[in-house]
Parts: C-alpha cells; sequence; structure tokens
C-alpha cells in the first residue's frame, strides 16, 4: 500500500463509489416505492463492495437481507398502507417524484 | 420542536460524534493493512477448533453467546410481527384469484426454483467449511420459496408454504440454539463452550458444535424470515377489510396519477 495504486485499490474506490451515490439517491427519493428499489440497488453495491474488501460472508448476508427481503417488505407495506389508506387520511406527505438526487 | 431547534441539535451531536470517531479511528489498525491483530488470534483459535470458516467459528463458537442474542433478535421480530399483523375482527380472509403469468416467467420459476433450493441446503451446510452459514443460506431458502409467488400466483405459495409448521420450527430451532448451550454446562464447561469431538479438519463434519448450531440457525431464519414474509403477504393479499369495497387482488392504482392532497 505504498504510493502506487493496485486494481483492488481502484476496484475498492469504484465500490465506495457506487455505494455513496447509490445511498444519496435513496436519501433523495421521496416516494416510498421507489426508495425500495433504489435500496436493493445500493443493497447490490454494498454486497459489491463486501466481496472486493474480501468478506463473502457479509457479502451473502447483506445480498439476501438487504437486496431481497428489505426491499420486498418496504413494497409490501407501501401497498397495504395505500389500500387501507383511501378511506382515512392519504397516506404519506406527498407521492410526488423530487428524486432530487436520483441517477436518471 | 421547531426546525431550527432540530438543526441545532443534530449539528451539535454530529460534532461530536464526528470528534469521537475520529479520536477512535487514530487507534485502528491502518485500513487493509496485513497485519491485523484480532485477526491472527481469530484465525489461531479457529485452526485449533479445526473449523475451516473464520467467520463461522467466530459466530458460532468463539462468540456463539452473541449470535445467540441476534438470532433472538430475529425471533423476537418474528414474534412482534405475528402479533401485530394477526387477522382481526374486521378483516377477513380473501380468496386471491388466479394471475396470468408470462409463460417465460413460469418457466424461470419452476427451473430455478430447485436450484436456488439446492442453494440455500448448501450453503447452510458448508457453514462451516466456506462462506456463508446458517444466516445467510436460511435467507436463500426463505426467498428462493417466494420463487413460487413471482413464477405462478399467491395460491401456489400458500400452498407450499406451511405457516403453522415453520411457525413452530422457528421457535423450536431457537430454542435448540438455547438449549445447545446447555451442553457445555453438562459437560462441565461455560455455556456454549465447544465440548463436542472436533473430527477431521475441513470435513462437513468437523468443527464440534459449529454445524450443529449452525444448522439450528439456518432452519430457525429459513423458516423466520419465510413467516415473516407470509404475514406480510397475508396483508397485502390474503386480507380484505370487513366493511368490504376494496379488491382484495388488486392495488388500487393511486401510484402516479392521484392529485396530491397537500
Amino acid at each position: 500500500m505504498h504510493g502506487s495504486a493496485t486494481l483492488v485499490d481502484v476496484l475498492i474506490g469504484l465500490c465506495l463509489l457506487l455505494v455513496a451515490t447509490t445511498a444519496t439517491a435513496a436519501v433523495f427519493t421521496r416516494d416510498p416505492a421507489r426508495q425500495a428499489v433504489v435500496l436493493g440497488m445500493l443493497g447490490l453495491g454494498l454486497a459489491l463492495l463486501f466481496t472486493v474488501l474480501q468478506a463473502p460472508d457479509v457479502a451473502l448476508s447483506q445480498l439476501g437481507v438487504g437486496t431481497a427481503v428489505t426491499p420486498l417488505l418496504i413494497l409490501l407495506t407501501v401497498r397495504r398502507v395505500r389500500r387501507g389508506g383511501d378511506r382515512a387520511t392519504p397516506p404519506g406527505p406527498d407521492a410526488g417524484t423530487d428524486d432530487a438526487g436520483a441517477p436518471r | 420542536m421547531s426546525r431550527t431547534a432540530r438543526v441545532r441539535l443534530f449539528l451539535c451531536a454530529a460534532a461530536v460524534i464526528a470528534v469521537a470517531y475520529t479520536l477512535a479511528c487514530t487507534g485502528l489498525p491502518h485500513f487493509g493493512a496485513a497485519v491485523h491483530p484480532y485477526g491472527a488470534r481469530a484465525v489461531g483459535a479457529t485452526l485449533k477448533q479445526r473449523t475451516a470458516n473464520t467467520i463461522s467459528s467466530i459466530n458460532f463458537d468463539q462468540r456463539a453467546f452473541d449470535t445467540l442474542g441476534e438470532e433472538s433478535i430475529l425471533l423476537g421480530s418474528v414474534l412482534g410481527v405475528s402479533a401485530l399483523l394477526r387477522r382481526t375482527g374486521s378483516e377477513r380472509e380473501a380468496r386471491p384469484r388466479p394471475v396470468r403469468v408470462l409463460p417465460s416467467t413460469s418457466l424461470f420459476g419452476v427451473l430455478l426454483l430447485p436450484v436456488a433450493l439446492l442453494t440455500g441446503v448448501y450453503i447452510v451446510a458448508h457453514g462451516q467449511l466456506s462462506p456463508g452459514g446458517g444466516f445467510q443460506g436460511g435467507v436463500i431458502l426463505a426467498t428462493a420459496l417466494h420463487l413460487a409467488y413471482v413464477a405462478a400466483d399467491y395460491r401456489v405459495l400458500r400452498r407450499i408454504r406451511p405457516r403453522e409448521l415453520l411457525d413452530t420450527l422457528d421457535a423450536v430451532a431457537a430454542g435448540a440454539f438455547t438449549c445447545l448451550g446447555v451442553a457445555g454446562l453438562v459437560a462441565g464447561a461455560a455455556y456454549l463452550q465447544n465440548v463436542l469431538p472436533l473430527g477431521t479438519f475441513n470435513t462437513l463434519s468437523s468443527g464440534g458444535l459449529v454445524p450443529v448450531i449452525n444448522a439450528a440457525v439456518g432452519i430457525e431464519v429459513g423458516s423466520g424470515v419465510i413467516v415473516l414474509l407470509a404475514y406480510f403477504l397475508d396483508q397485502t393479499i390474503g386480507t380484505e377489510s370487513g366493511d368490504g369495497g376494496t379488491e382484495p387482488n388488486r392495488p388500487t392504482d393511486r401510484d402516479e396519477d392521484s392529485p396530491c392532497p397537500t
């Protein structure tokens, strides 16, 4: 680790950048349903980062929980809340699209 | 609390955390360094216990008591969800209608469901040898089962998912972890100490107590996640509110086109 960056260093840097970008995008996405998708992408980025950092155990957990289970739970909750909230108070502050930092 | 007060509170807390974190990080070994004091000790202990995967040795042997706490958190959250999302008096069971699925999607499901289940079992079974283990394999098993929902519909998923049985299995496996710890006490050692014969290094039966606890965790996590998702899916698809009106199997399309109420 003196001076010249190896390929692994470059990969780690790229993965860190990916994680930072998707995490920021997740924060700036206001609609929970979209946020779940961005969260899944963040999970994928984290799994990649853990793999590059030679932590395959953590990467596997992250892949299962962060990419599959958590977004699914959020999506199911959003769907249930939207359906149940039809008569009563309208759900959420804004189902709008001011995802300022989203990369698309 | 007003907005400025909240921002001030956040800035104060952030400053304290930044200073404390910086101070704490100065004493750490460098990032990506070749020598790591904890790593060297953990690998040494792992080799002594004849477990090939250091992470599993740490999780289920060297720091098994920590893992017991983590598994109890999962059991607690499953209990909490089953208490909160149970069907109340004003809700009744809906009959999910069959859903038309693209042939390519169902082919994908039929082909991949067994492969995914096998991957989950493999990762649980080889937890003491290669990356993975009870937790990771359990989550893979649980999510693999839900390919049936993607490739077919909710009725198929409900048929292949015995929720009451998995509910019991979850509790029994969590209890088994606790009881396995008592084995150490019976043998005259500490709670959760690895007292079983250690076997040959790098074989399926090596590591003494590690593969046994690993299997219990795999069953607990797998059934726990399935039950957790089952309650959420039942609330979303399998339940309709008693005062009628809303259709059970179709989300109301208010994602984009509903006028903003604020």
